[in-house]
């Protein structure tokens, strides 16, 4: 007989048990999950394989030239050759995206640490890059390999830096181009007499965002001033490549470039921060990440991930004093978490959004559609597309968010679409012990035992109510 | 005989005589009223999609991104001697010239930070703060309502889920195009004997099977063959067209919610022509969608299109514009008062901005949505002072929305 407590750590801490895992989790659901993020777990061979964001952006960036070259021997007329290499540019690219995203379900789908690869997922939605924006198309599955991935057990300091200089957040939030008004640069322009041409200045996207979305929260604390200034001190904050003035650096990798630095002394949240160049940021953001707004905020929005959408005030203040006494260490915090009594109440708080219901799904059937299409698909139909939360503040975790009538009845054609083509080759009441053990209700077993078919008693057991929650 | 007929000509000229009263016409009463409320998501920027043209201190704010005086080359299309409509927007200056819309310029919710997202979630509670209500203001409107018009079928979200605007304890739907086949009536039965001790679930599943009945009816599924693969703006696209639909049906819900994103253009923003130009063409091909699909009632139909918050006044260092505060709204539609620009304009000058960066709203968009919901929809003032608008007795109704 399966613990109910292990069929939690699966289902509301992991990703969905899989065939076997639950006896495996035995007698200390507690201890399975620390084991997963005591340390960085490898990623799958496929990911490992993945070309890196920096290759994508020289990709992108080699196809733009050429783009940009022809439009400017037609001058400015609309031409097909331009509209042609614009079209390569989406068709090079987006396979990049295609093999990230199901290197990414695969993964969700199979890994025995289900835990640590939602904490992966959790951060990469927490510095969410939506791929809806043309460049980002190839790079947000990339950051989360490449800053998320490696950082999910360390400190969030490094975390935070990791995801602010990834080319893919760079891009998404438009720094690449924030010049300081005074900069060497903008002194150029000025005595070369081009300020008419173009306008130098900061672009304040990158800066609020982080102030929001990543650190203190929209109430932590921070004023407009604030916001202006940070976008001053992260002026630089760039990606390599390009030519002349706007030369240097790798291309497609991170670059600090010292000529678009607004220089001078700033003061921040009523710091004053007197470095030069690229220590500046590093230095702000360090202590971003020290702040007990930032300690509150990171803790709300774990506690609602993994406990309720309403976070209990005694969890997050568990969390916060984890996290400020552990100087941000992560593997503090989650263990924090764990020790939550509210987070081992067998009554599911938590609605399971789509992306959560298809990886559920595969994991409890063993199964993962080997064409790459089939395996993404799903995501799309049940309205979340891999890496496209559509804007900076990540895909929502509340029941409210997902729990529509019509997102209900995508989910109802889905599984039985799936039941039909599957339901054949499983015992239904097999894959509900399995999958929930002791959670699923006696209610739902009689309803899945009285259907006709084979089919629709799998259908019937995919939309129950306990597999919907966690 | 006689005493039954004398009953049923009574009962007419009752009728009759309550159809003269102002304001509790017999037919509106009766809901033929149809209201939608289209949000579009990242803050729309006001003034290129309804540019100043003649302020004088326009084309030097905005630079790159200025937009030319009507006449001339790629210029906007005139509303009058001050503001025009950007170029792409040419279904919307169509109802303007036949006096179906009205333009509202330097219009704000009362939030006055720069987070999109709690500004959407304000602008969606009705509260004068973020997350200050579980439940949108269109939904404790709908409440108000007579009892006939709260079917499930009352309003309907043309997305999976529920937006906020929507949510609440007045019965809602939501819908979207499916490329999957139709589930056997027979599963569904069970599934709901399994739901039958889960509130939310089974409540989800009878909305998504009266919805489901209302398309098929009225033969919508048929135009959904295309889906699959379909880009955003075909995807729009047909939002737009169902929404008309079901909008124009006999039974069909009389408000809806239709929602689009992508107007955060902190670069590259562009002028006539460039990313915000092709938002802005897609924006007027989708409403022009809906006007085409409800054309039938469309005569008893008002549109409100709003931004969560408008943008910088000016040009940022990448060629387009921060976050900001006084944006524009348009409301039009058959039942609207239109052909008018609404706007006290405060002009552009450095001294007239808002916090010395931003257009200062000198109209309250609650003011907006309350004179609709009053003189549209009958919602009593003090419903709308109270319970759609908490504490918004100072944000008066807009007069003259809506047709006499």
């Amino acid at each position: 007989m399966t613990h109910p407590s292990a069929a939690l750590a699966a289902n509301r801490f992991g990703l969905g048990a899989r065939p076997g895992e639950l006896a495996a989790i035995g007698e200390d659901p507690r201890g399975w999950l620390l084991e997963q993020v005591g340390r960085p777990q490898p990623p799958s061979q496929e990911i490992a394989g993945l070309r890196s964001g920096a290759q994508v952006l020289q990709d992108f960036f080699a196809a733009q030239e050429v783009r940009n070259e022809l439009r400017k021997a037609q001058s400015g007329q609309p031409n097909a050759a331009a509209a042609a290499v614009g079209k390569s540019i989406r068709q090079n690219v987006a396979p990049q995206y295609m093999a990230q995203a199901a290197a990414r379900i695969r993964m969700a789908a199979t890994t025995p640490t289900s835990f640590h690869e939602r904490l992966v997922q959790f951060w990469s939605n927490h510095f969410a890059v939506s791929v809806d924006k043309v460049i980002c198309l190839g790079l947000a599955g990339a950051m989360e390999n490449e800053a998320i991935r490696p950082h999910v057990t360390g400190h969030f300091a490094d975390l935070l830096l990791a995801a602010e200089r990834h080319p893919a957040m760079i891009a998404y939030l438009d720094n690449q181009l924030s010049v300081g008004p005074n900069s060497q640069l903008a002194r150029l322009a000025q005595r070369r007499r081009r300020q008419s041409e173009r306008k130098i200045d900061i672009n304040e996207n990158l800066a609020r965002e982080i102030l929001e979305l990543h650190t203190l929260g929209v109430h932590g604390g921070y004023t407009q001033t604030d916001v202006t200034t940070f976008a001053k001190v992260l002026t630089g904050w760039s990606i390599g490549g390009g030519r002349g003035l706007l030369g240097g650096g790798t291309p497609g990798e991170f670059f600090f470039r010292d000529n678009l630095h607004e220089p001078g002394s700033k003061t921040l949240l009523g710091r004053t921060y007197r470095q030069d160049g690229i220590s500046q940021p590093r230095a702000v953001l360090a202590d971003l990440a020290r702040l007990p707004s930032t300690a509150r905020f990171l803790s709300t929005k774990l506690v609602r991930h993994f406990i309720a959408d309403d976070p209990p005030a005694d969890c997050v203040d568990r969390l916060s004093r984890a996290y400020l006494d552990s100087d941000g260490h992560l593997p503090t915090v989650y263990q924090a978490l764990i020790e939550c009594d509210a987070a081992w109440n067998p009554a599911p708080a938590k609605f399971k959004t789509p992306q959560e219901y298809v990886y559920s799904t595969y994991r409890a059937l063993n199964l993962v559609p080997p064409e790459q299409r089939i395996l993404v698909a799903p995501f799309e139909l049940l309205g979340q597309r891999p890496y496209s939360p559509g804007s900076p503040a990540g895909w929502p975790d509340t029941a409210a968010d997902w729990d529509g009538s019509d997102a209900l009845m995508k989910r109802i054609e889905w599984s039985v679409a799936l039941g039909d083509r599957a339901g054949s080759l499983y015992t239904p009441e097999r894959v509900a012990d399995n999958a929930l053990g002791p959670l699923a209700s006696e209610h739902t077993l009689t309803g899945v035992r009285r259907a006709p078919s084979g089919s629709q008693a799998l259908a019937l057991l995919l939309l129950s109510p306990e597999f919907q929650r966690r | 005989m006689t005493a039954s007929r004398r009953t049923f000509l009574g009962q007419t000229l009752a009728l009759g005589a309550l159809a003269q009263i102002p304001g509790l016409s017999f037919a509106r009463a009766t809901g033929e009223s149809r209201l939608v409320v289209f949000i579009l998501r990242g803050a729309l920027d006001g003034l290129s999609a309804v540019p100043p043209y003649a302020d004088l201190d326009y084309a030097a704010a905005r630079r790159d991104l200025a937009l030319s005086a009507p006449g001339t080359a790629n210029g906007a299309l005139k509303l009058d001697g001050l503001f025009g409509l950007h170029p792409e927007l040419d279904f919307l200056h169509r109802r303007y010239t036949a006096k179906e819309l009205v333009v509202l310029h330097a219009v704000a919710s009362p939030y006055r930070e720069r987070s999109h997202f709690d500004a959407q979630n304000l602008l969606e509670n009705g509260t004068t703060r973020p997350y200050g209500s579980n439940d949108g203001w269109l939904n404790r409107a709908l409440s108000a309502l007579p009892a006939a018009s709260q079917s499930a079928h009352a309003a309907v979200a043309l997305a999976q889920n529920v937006p906020l605007l929507l949510r609440g304890p007045a019965p809602v739907t939501s819908w979207a195009p499916s490329a999957l086949p139709e589930v056997e009536s027979d599963f569904m039965e069970r599934l709901a004997d399994i739901y039958a001790t889960d509130e939310l679930l089974s409540q989800r599943l009878q909305e998504a099977t009266d919805i489901g009945a209302l398309a098929s009816d009225n033969d919508m599924d048929g135009n959904m063959g295309g889906r699959r693969n379909a880009g955003n703006q075909r995807r729009l696209q047909m939002m737009a067209e169902t929404a008309g639909k079901f909008l124009a049906a006999d039974d069909g819900p009389r408000v809806a919610v239709l929602e689009s994103g992508g107007w955060d253009t902190h670069a590259q923003q562009g002028a006539a022509q460039g990313q915000l130009a092709v938002r802005l063409r897609g924006l007027d091909a989708m409403l022009s969608t809906l006007a085409d699909n409800m054309q039938p009632v469309w005569k008893h139909t008002a549109v409100l299109v709003v931004t969560e918050f408008g943008r910088t006044i000016a040009i940022n260092g990448s060629r387009g514009t921060d976050h900001g505060t006084g944006a524009c709204a348009f409301l039009l539609g058959g039942a609207v008062n239109g052909g008018r620009v609404v706007a006290d304009w405060p002009g552009l000058g450095s001294r007239d901005r808002y916090q010395g960066r931003d257009l200062k709203p000198t109209l309250d968009l609650r003011s907006v949505c309350k004179g609709l919901l009053h003189d549209h929809l009958q919602i009593p003032r003090q419903h709308l002072d109270e319970q759609v608008f908490p504490d918004s007795a100072t944000a008066r109704p807009l007069a003259d929305l809506i047709r006499a």
